[in-house]
């Protein structure tokens, strides 16, 4: 690799000084912020801030509703993961065969990624309400089943996985089609002569050369599902029925923004933060020894 | 040498001369801004006001601007708070009111009308509304638009089930017995449903059945306060809700108005819905409609009154005097009697003054249109209590949202109504506990 050598020694920092200010200003600065809000009692103006040391994190690890809320975030994140990831491969795996209308249909699978989070889940909501959907509608002249996912905490949370899911599956079939195609046809051939069929190419050859690309999705989108989920979860359920779809991120909006608790946002932003660090970590430790880099 | 001005210098003095004489410039109008969270055509009605508003005179204009939801709005208000970039006047749903009060930013409007020499005349508003806002009897914000929750019906699928269309139901327990007949029949697939789950069921029941939602006279008299919703009646009218659920008697719809496409499209022949939402049905309901007021489960209840939603304009304190004085009457426009009648007419949240309901009954509007005088009966012939005069929490935002959560645990058969109750109590009171400590003076 060549190697730059700068002539003068203010150069290079110059340079990189757009992105550690960046960085600074929209990164460490808030993540500062709630570290710091974290240990005060804040008054709904913030006029009086009182130092309550750690009982901020002390009362959320009392709270069983906060623990059911981690618990709903881990299965929701790993729902919109494995669904999307898992739908986005197989999609990507059928627009890199030979078919008629290839562009076209690359092209729609790209589409619900355009779509805003929120949007995605109002779409969502007029096929599945109970009272306005299409699809109750409709199930309702051949079953007297009630998909009333208002008051049946299960379906709610299926449905916000699946609509989170469908929102990103766009952005993961890019990476797919792109990685597929870098696979080189060869080996592929070469496979085929030797007698391997469509299931046992797929699972020997294609699937280990995709799996750096598959492990970036999976940290991608696990990270995606843990914090930037709010849209759909707020348009379609605002985590009811009961507490059923609060993920993390949901009550650390209401808990701060509708109930004006800011300490205990505070708090709960800071956890949320180290829940995502370690699990990236984590990811990148164990996970990556199977991922075969070409 | 005498020194001659040039002609054309004395002509272009002259003419400068002139037109400053014949246009002074124009003063500069003081703004008072208003930010608000009306969408749509209630949003449209705001701007309307205002325009008259800025019309009636030449010193201020009031600016509007809608910051998004309630709850939106009160954040972008704190947030602007704490930069000293605050609006004047900002508009808070009923929830927030304690928040207000305690917040210190705020400039009560009792005061404000005192020191700009206003007078209103607040023994005119219909007390419900006023004692919502009022702390020592002094009002604290402007009510602007306020409603209270009432009993609709389709007259339609009444007919259809062979139920008098011009007999609605009075007690809850008719309400069974009519639902049952309106299903049996196949008039309707299920018998009533709700909008704001919180708001109606609870919180208007108990001040309905004459039953205290809090201690400290729901709240009015301190802050530490604990929630009373999991005695006898409570646990009573949630338990039979969640009984009804299971036979279509009731047919739980969600938060907020999420319910009200279940009425609109004739799955539910009986809702109980905000008053404000006469205008909407008006216009997008197919089939015939009346309203009533709140079916009552009879003694040994007493019949109270109910409470009002909706939400106050609150005043901002830190502005010179001048442009308090542009807020003021402002304020002073909002109330007068022809402005509150013409804001009923437009919107359907009610006039809040006695006057305004008077003329509103001499005018025939209620004759004309009787389903909008329902509110006004059920806030005003019923007697009032200290249950009755509204509620009066800390963190009541959060509270709402733990009573909806529990309420649906309850409905959906999960939790016993007892338990849930005591979970959303429990869970209130320790928020409550909260907010004390951090208004802790």
């Amino acid at each position: 690799m060549k190697r730059t050598v700068f002539k003068s020694w203010w150069l290079p920092y110059l340079l990189v000084l757009p992105q550690v200010a960046v960085t600074i200003v929209f990164f460490f600065w808030p993540a500062f912020k709630s570290l710091q809000l974290s240990l005060f009692r804040v008054s709904p103006f913030g006029d009086r801030m009182t130092f309550v040391g750690l009982d901020n994190f002390t009362k959320l690890l009392a709270d069983p509703e906060y623990y059911q809320s981690v618990v709903n975030s881990f299965i929701f994140s790993t729902g919109v993961t494995v669904l999307s990831v898992a739908a986005a491969l197989f999609a990507a795996a059928l627009a890199t065969q030979r078919i008629r209308g290839l562009t076209a249909y690359r092209t729609l699978l790209l589409w619900p990624y355009g779509i805003a989070p929120a949007v995605a889940g109002i779409i969502f909501l007029f096929i599945f309400h109970p009272a306005y959907g299409v699809l109750p509608y409709f199930l309702s002249f051949v079953t007297s089943y009630e998909f009333n996912w208002l008051l049946k905490g299960w379906v709610a949370l299926t449905l916000v996985i699946a609509a989170t899911a469908w929102a990103h599956i766009g952005y993961n079939v890019a990476f797919f089609i792109a990685g597929l195609l870098a696979i080189p046809a060869s080996v592929i051939e070469a496979a085929s002569v030797d007698g391997a069929g469509p299931i046992r190419r797929f699972t020997a050859i294609t699937f280990p050369l995709v799996s750096p690309i598959t492990f970036y999705l999976v940290v991608l989108n696990m990270v995606f599902a843990f914090f930037e989920s709010f849209g759909v979860i707020d348009a379609v359920t605002k985590g009811g029925p009961g507490q059923a779809t609060e993920i993390m991120v949901y009550k650390l909006y209401k808990d701060g923004f509708i109930g004006l608790n800011l300490g205990s946002s505070g708090a709960q932003s800071v956890i949320l933060m180290v829940i995502v660090i370690v699990l990236t970590m984590l990811q990148f430790r164990y996970a990556e020894r199977k991922v075969t880099y070409s | 040498m005498r020194l001659t001005p040039k002609p054309w210098i004395v002509s272009a003095l002259a003419l400068i001369l002139a037109t400053l004489l014949a246009a002074p410039p124009a003063l500069a109008k003081t703004e008072i801004h208003f930010w608000h969270a009306m969408t749509g055509q209630l949003g449209e009605a705001v701007n309307e006001l205002v325009k008259q508003f800025n019309e009636s005179q030449s010193e201020y204009e009031v600016k509007p601007l809608r910051k998004g939801s309630y709850a939106e709005t009160l954040t972008a208000a704190i947030a602007a708070y704490r930069q000293k970039s605050h609006p004047h006047i900002v508009q808070v749903f009923e929830v927030g009111t304690q928040t207000m009060m305690l917040s210190g930013a705020i400039y009560p409007v009792y005061q404000l009308m005192k020191e700009q020499e206003i007078k209103v005349d607040w023994k005119d508003f219909i007390a419900p509304v006023v004692g919502y806002y009022s702390k020592d009897g002094n009002l604290y914000s402007m009510p602007f638009n306020s409603s209270t929750p009432i009993f609709y019906y389709n007259k339609d699928a009444f007919q259809k089930a062979g139920l008098d269309p011009a007999k609605p139901p009075l007690t809850w327990k008719q309400v069974e017995e009519y639902a049952k007949k309106l299903i049996a029949s196949g008039a309707a697939k299920c018998g009533f449903s709700t909008g704001w789950p919180s708001w109606t069921m609870v919180e208007n029941m108990h001040a309905w059945h004459d039953q205290p939602f809090a201690t400290k006279r729901n709240g009015f008299d301190g802050l530490d306060v604990q929630l009373l919703i999991n005695k006898e009646f409570g646990v009573k009218h949630i338990g039979q809700l969640a009984a009804w659920q299971k036979d279509n008697i009731y047919s739980y719809g969600g938060r907020a108005g999420a319910a009200d496409p279940k009425f609109v499209n004739g799955d539910c022949a009986m809702y109980i819905q905000s008053s404000a939402l006469i205008g909407g049905f008006t216009r997008g309901v197919k089939f015939q409609w009346a309203t009533a007021q709140l079916p009552h489960w009879g003694p040994p209840y007493n019949k109270a009154t109910s409470i009002i939603g909706g939400a106050t304009l609150w005043v901002f304190k830190g502005k010179p005097a001048a442009e308090n004085r542009g807020t003021a009457q402002f304020l002073k426009f909002i109330s007068d009697t022809n402005q509150q009648m013409w804001w009923h007419v437009t919107t359907g949240y009610l006039a809040i003054s006695n006057s305004a309901v008077r003329n509103l009954e001499a005018g025939y509007h209620f004759k004309k249109n009787p389903d909008q005088f329902t509110a006004f009966a059920q806030l005003t012939k019923g007697k009032a209590g200290p249950n009755s005069q509204g509620l009066r929490l800390g963190n009541f935002v959060q509270i709402r949202d733990v009573i909806e959560g529990e309420l649906e645990n309850i409905i959906a058969g999960k939790k016993p109504a007892k338990q849930g109750l005591d979970d959303a109590v429990a869970k209130s009171n320790d928020m409550l506990k909260e907010f004390a400590a951090q208004n802790k003076q």
